[in-house]
């Protein structure tokens, strides 16, 4: 079947089976290998990828079902300033070591940055419930969006929530 | 960890989308968000020849506010509760349960409609919608009816949708008064399905209080008799605790499920409920 979509900003055609996961259509057609399908049910949260701006499982959504959608992966990010300042905070805060959930994780993180600006440790935490990593324990994932959102949001993004 | 093969259709109205089912009833399987069947066809739990997407139909998405009801559109995606894009008919409590259910990235596609029809048992919608009072408008192309939300499923993963039927709304009475309610789920971790999850809605300013719960069973269950300690009370104490847990053993009882619990299953649903009709009496 027939599939036209917008993939990373181009307009991006492919010919695939019903049964083609996104996931796999980026993966296999289209090379964009930055997406990882680990459990493909709906769990680990690896293969998190924006459609319209909204992070969701690539895993459970079929590519047919993408048509004329607009699907952002970690490849996607080229120049944007939130991502940059994830993705810096991620490395100097260890928040990653195999890389495996990292893909997943910088969406689930972009996510929150943009629709939490006064999230807290424990918020934090609760967003990062969908996102399993088996080599950090979290504390360096969890400093790093902490960090992020003080860095894009300011320092006083939580008190000035309060006062509002 | 690959779905079986199977042919794919969208279409592009709701009466499309009947008369498709219609006419392959029993090989065809209806895809909304697709956060339960995605999983089942990726395992090869389910092998439709058929998949039939209705994650885009405007009908489905519709939202009204009649005079006795809200009606929800089966297609209304978690996230779009969560975020109060939906009005709440119930005080905040459409809210609460849609932030608990699963994760962001499960919400912003799985819908309500959706998680009903799949009628797991330890899902969240269910319970609420049975406690709330609600019914459902099922379609088919041979015509409309409408159930109570507590008819519907009869059994795990099981429920009176013929293979025609779908679906199409949700109807939420409006109370006079905002109802007060409480809810609690206890899981494993944040966005599991729940090992208990219980809902208490008290209405007609505390005369009548609706208690369900659900996670270890193969159905909701309503729990009469603890709905019956529930509006008795006042404020709160730590004889309160025990009125439940006479009612719940008496409502477990007579759905004949006391015996398939464990001390310690009736115990994490004794908390369960106790917490959320805590909340409700003080809400």
């Amino acid at each position: 079947m027939k599939v036209t979509l917008k993939l990373n900003g181009v307009e991006t055609v492919g010919d695939v089976e019903p049964r083609t996961s996104l996931g796999d259509f980026i993966r296999e057609h289209e090379r964009l290998t930055g997406t990882h399908l680990g459990c493909e049910h709906g769990v680990c949260g690896a293969c998190t990828v924006l459609i319209d701006g909204r992070p969701m499982r690539s895993c459970l959504m079929l590519a047919v079902s993408a048509d004329g959608r607009e699907v952002r992966t970690v490849e996607g990010y080229e120049g944007d300033a939130v991502m940059t300042a994830i993705r810096r905070f991620f490395k100097e805060c260890h928040a990653l070591q195999c890389g495996f959930c990292t893909p997943g994780m910088l969406a689930t993180a972009y996510d929150i940055a943009n629709r939490l600006p006064h999230a807290d440790r424990a918020r934090i935490r609760m967003e990062l419930s969908g996102n399993l990593c088996r080599c950090t324990g979290y504390l360096g994932i969890i400093d790093a969006i902490e960090k992020s959102l003080d860095h894009i949001h300011g320092t006083d993004r939580r008190t000035r929530k309060e006062a509002s | 960890m690959k779905p079986a093969g199977f042919d794919y259709a969208r279409p592009g109205s709701l009466d499309e989308a009947l008369r498709l089912l219609g006419d392959n009833a029993g090989r065809g399987r209806l895809l909304a968000g697709g956060q339960s069947l995605g999983p089942m066809l990726n395992l090869r739990l389910a092998t439709p020849e058929l998949v039939i997407d209705i994650g885009r139909l405007r009908e489905l998405q519709r939202v009204e506010t009649t005079d006795g009801a809200l009606v929800i559109g089966a297609g209304v995606c978690h996230a779009d509760i969560e975020d109060g894009r939906v009005p709440d008919a119930a005080g905040g409590m459409l809210r609460r349960v849609a932030a608990g259910i699963a994760y962001r990235a499960v919400r912003n596609r799985g819908t309500i409609g959706g998680s009903l029809a799949h009628a797991d048992p330890a899902a969240d919608w269910p319970p609420v919608m049975i406690a709330l009072g609600a019914e459902l408008d099922i379609a088919s192309a041979r015509g409309r009816r409408r159930i109570p939300a507590a008819d519907f499923a009869t059994g795990v993963l099981a429920t009176v949708l013929e293979p025609d039927e779908m679906i199409e709304a949700i109807r939420i009475p409006r109370a006079a008064n905002a109802p007060r309610w409480g809810h609690y789920k206890i899981a494993a971790k944040p966005g599991d399905f729940a090992e208990s999850l219980a809902v208490v809605v008290i209405h007609k300013n505390g005369a009548v209080a609706q208690a369900v719960l659900a996670g270890r069973s193969q159905v909701p269950i309503v729990l009469s008799e603890t709905g019956r300690a529930i509006a008795g009370i006042r404020a709160w104490s730590s004889d309160q605790h025990a009125a439940i847990a006479t009612g719940l053993d008496a409502d477990l009882a007579q759905h004949g499920v006391d015996a398939q619990f464990s001390p310690e299953d009736r115990a994490i649903h004794l908390a369960c409920v106790s917490r959320a009709a805590r909340e409700a009496i003080a809400s």
